[in-house]
């Protein structure tokens, strides 16, 4: 097998060396007032969606993890979907529940009151919150149920109350684990673009990736586009630290099996479950059936080439999961091991990579070898193998230190390594997390808008990339159609693959 | 992987690859089924090529005539074109690039890239515009369009729609081409007093989009009453949809026109076909399919004349700005656009 450490310097060239291209091109790396209000915005939202995502994910989390109901197993996969959905349309999700003529300002008008209004600095934080929220919750509950059952069993037999398990399991449990989900979910708000643009209200809700945008595209400044990136990468990478530094193992190792559920308690919790549950359903639910309604009826009309597209787009979805999968896998293992920097910094600094940056390096660096049409695919499927990595990463970290706690003094101490320890310990370990991740990257590789627009060439879009042809040339509502589709199939990748690893693990 | 679930892009690529091996290395034996048909690279904006756009019909329409296999690349949108043909510089296969307009080209001239299309004769602009280097294919006036039920009076200028209540959808001019319409149509309009009109028009604007397609999408979904589009807009719906509710509101300051251009690339292999395919960009069929497919004007009027729809809002002034003038106080533009609207 590759080590870990090579993995880790390959995934680092693939991000790095476009920058330095980028950056070679220019001259000079100054940034100007404009550009610092930007940094500053990028931040302040990025802040506030991570903390409030993270903060509303954890009695969900809670909510589910201690509570058994019919439809339990399809309310967690169902809570992937609205991560995998493209920015504009959920924001048109939104809209239709928070907008202008949305739910919410009927039943304000009918009730007397003034209309709110989604466009700001709030439209910009609930729209991450509303992407970013499911993937907190799942992340967290992993967390959950990844309390050793020996230490549920120990509670149960001493008696422990709803307070003491917050105490003793929980509290620790969770202060492994949240730094981490505010970490990925910040630095996924840190890039955003067209949503933060959309329901951001004017020019003061400017974000890092618009000013790179701006710098590529009308200025045609590649210096001051890889000095945003440089500010992008480098934040991110002060978080990843302070984060390092933040979390602690939970110390709940050490323990066989995870079979045992906890039980949730009566009264008042309950009554706090249930509604957290619903909530989080009803936010998350309504404005994706409201694109849902709003596109079926223009799936009769879909023209040939979308599904054209579709087909490529889930080729480069296949191939990008499983390299991603399997490069996280190996630098998950290698981290559980011990604190190996180099690791840690390789998973976390591709998430803040601007794609348009490394689209444009990566063009810079094709370009005197291949015409850039030709690699248009597997170049797609490069970056979007990198820019999942450390989403993966996060994944299967904390289960993957729970098995090296648990199972790695005992396999190493049969000799079993390589292929066999992968096959027979690994694999069936940590099948749940990896069928969940590889999901995950299969549905986010469909929705990928980024290097796609630079490198396609004639009959090579993908199915994003004929999303904004058609909303371009008026087709709204065929590219709504289309959009429909796209996350019927991303939501299909992703099921499928969760499902394959869940059955794997059972 | 992709060559198992698509072998022909990749089959063409291998294709392309062996000929030239085979053409370096083997240019003694006569190999005859290599007489490939010479390719043709337009990069376009992403819209024209789409199934609804101009791009299929015209390319079905020159490959019968110039023996020619003729590939349209799509680019993102006009701004992205431009950075695109800069980021491959001399080294570009692009022969043609299709769909810059005329805030862009000033800085199009300045790459030095482009080559002269020599192409004279009357058009139907209402602005005088003639550049050696860029080639107008079609045209349309900037405006801002309103669901005439919702809204059955419009406003008539900038400053009435700023003294006014009404919600407004525009595109950012950083990176979308009408956003930078609307930038040069109001400093076209009022020069230095441009900031002040921002200003005003700060309150109504409910947001910026990134791009065309966002604005009107929110405007659709009823998220404001006007959305900046062009004056052909309702023309869409009325021949796509038979809904005729939409409408152009005519401004007194006059209508910023946008026109898009076509250039052949000094760096093109083609040069022949280039030239025969911006001809061709002029020839009755071509410009005959514009208004119903790219949803402008055509430079030349067509034999069968215009649909119906395109005569419905035709404002009585133009405003334009040359390219060296448009280019000349973008910046300024922007910053004065920038600073009444954070605040």
């Amino acid at each position: 097998m590759i080590p870990a450490r090579v993995l880790a310097v390959l995934l680092l060239g693939v991000v790095v060396a476009p920058l330095v291209a980028v950056a070679w091109r220019g001259t000079g790396l100054a940034l100007g007032p404009a550009d610092w209000a930007a940094v500053r915005f990028t931040l302040l939202q990025a802040a506030v969606s991570a903390a409030l995502a993270t903060a509303l994910a954890v009695p969900v989390a809670r909510a589910i993890a201690r509570r058994g109901f019919p439809g339990r197993g399809f309310l967690i996969t169902l809570l992937g979907a609205p991560f995998l959905l493209p920015a504009v349309v959920a924001v048109l999700g939104l809209l239709a529940v928070f907008g202008r003529s949305g739910i919410v300002n009927q039943m304000l008008n009918a009730l007397g009151l003034p209309p709110v209004s989604i466009f700001g600095l709030q439209g910009v934080v609930l729209v991450h919150v509303f992407l970013n929220l499911p993937l907190a919750i799942r992340m967290i509950l992993h967390g959950w149920l990844a309390v050793p059952a020996a230490r549920l069993r120990l509670a149960q037999s001493l008696g422990f109350g709803p307070n003491e398990i917050a105490r003793h399991l929980e509290r620790p449990m969770l202060r492994a684990v949240l730094p981490g989900v505010a970490l990925v979910i910040g630095v996924l708000c840190l890039t955003s673009f067209a949503a933060a643009l959309m329901l951001g209200g004017g020019p003061a809700a400017t974000t890092i990736e618009l000013a790179i945008y701006q710098a590529i595209r009308f200025d045609f400044d590649l210096a001051r586009a890889a000095a945003l990136s440089l500010v992008q990468v480098l934040i991110t990478g002060v978080a990843a630290l302070v984060v390092l530094t933040v979390a602690r193992p939970s110390g709940l190792g050490l323990g066989l099996g995870q079979g045992v559920r906890l039980t949730g308690p009566g009264g008042w919790r309950l009554a706090v479950d249930i509604s957290a549950i619903a909530l989080a359903v009803l936010f998350l639910a309504v404005p994706m059936l409201a694109v849902i309604l709003a596109g079926l009826p223009g799936l009769d009309a879909l023209p040939a080439q979308v599904f054209a597209a579709a087909g490529r787009s889930v080729g480069v979805a296949l191939a990008s999961a499983l390299l991603a999968t399997g490069i996280a896998l190996g630098l998950a293992l290698a981290a559980a091991k011990g604190r190996n920097l180099l690791v840690e910094v390789a998973a976390t600094l591709p998430l803040a990579c601007s794609g348009l940056v490394l689209g444009t390096g990566l063009f810079l660096l094709v370009q005197p070898w291949v015409t850039p049409m030709m690699v248009a695919l597997p170049v797609t499927v490069l970056v979007n193998t990198a820019l999942t990595v450390p989403l993966l990463f996060r994944i299967l970290q904390p289960e993957a230190r729970a098995l090296a706690a648990d199972y790695g003094r005992l396999a190493d101490s049969f000799g079993m390594t390589g292929w066999a320890r992968l096959r027979w310990l690994v694999l069936p370990r940590l099948a749940r997390p990896l069928g969940f991740g590889a999901g995950i990257a299969a549905a986010l590789a469909m929705g990928d808008l980024g290097v796609i627009t630079l490198f396609a060439g004639d009959r090579q879009a993908t199915l994003p990339l004929v999303i904004q042809q058609l909303a371009g040339a008026y087709r709204l509502d065929v590219a709504l159609a289309a959009s429909v589709l796209l996350v019927a199939l991303s939501f299909a990748l992703y099921w499928a693959c969760e499902a394959g690893g869940r059955r794997v693990a059972a | 992987m992709h060559g198992f679930l698509h072998p022909r892009p990749i089959r063409r690529n291998m294709e392309s690859i062996m000929t030239r091996l085979l053409a370096a290395g083997l240019a003694l034996i006569a190999v005859p089924a290599l007489a490939e048909t010479p390719v043709l690279t337009v990069l376009t904006y992403d819209s024209f090529t789409s199934e609804w756009g101009p791009g299929p019909g015209v390319e079905t329409a020159f490959e019968a005539v110039c023996a020619c296999d003729l590939r349209f690349v799509g680019g993102g949108d006009g701004a992205a074109l431009l950075a695109r043909v800069q980021l491959e510089g001399a080294g570009s296969d692009t022969d043609v690039v299709l769909g810059l307009d005329t805030s862009l080209t000033a800085a199009a001239t300045a790459t030095g890239l482009f080559a002269p299309h020599g192409i004279t004769g009357p058009t139907t602009l209402p602005v005088a515009f003639a550049d050696p280097l860029f080639l107008p294919f079609d045209w349309g006036w900037f405006a801002f369009v309103h669901d005439r039920i919702k809204l059955p009076v419009p406003p008539t200028s900038f400053a009435a729609l700023a003294a006014s209540d009404l919600k407004i959808v525009i595109q950012d001019p950083r990176s979308s081409t009408p956003g930078l319409g609307l930038l040069l149509w109001v400093k076209a309009a009022y020069g230095a007093g441009a900031g002040g009109i921002w200003e005003g028009l700060a309150d109504n604007i409910v947001t910026v989009t990134p791009g065309w397609s966002e604005a009107y999408g929110l405007f659709l979904a009823g998220e404001a009453d006007m959305v900046l589009s062009y004056t052909t807009s309702p023309a869409y719906h009325l021949l796509a949809e038979s809904d005729d509710t939409k409408a152009a509101a005519l401004f007194d300051e006059g209508h910023y026109v946008q026109i898009e251009v076509a250039g052949k690339l000094a760096s093109t292999d083609q040069s022949v076909l280039a030239d025969q395919f911006l001809a061709f960009l002029l020839s009755d069929v071509v410009q005959s399919s514009i208004p119903q497919t790219n949803w402008m004007y055509p430079v030349t009027l067509p034999a069968g004349g215009l649909p119906e729809g395109f005569d419905q809002y035709r404002p009585e002034k133009s405003l334009h700005l040359a390219p060296d003038a448009a280019a000349a106080v973008r910046d300024q533009a922007l910053a004065e656009w920038q600073a009444a609207l954070t605040r």
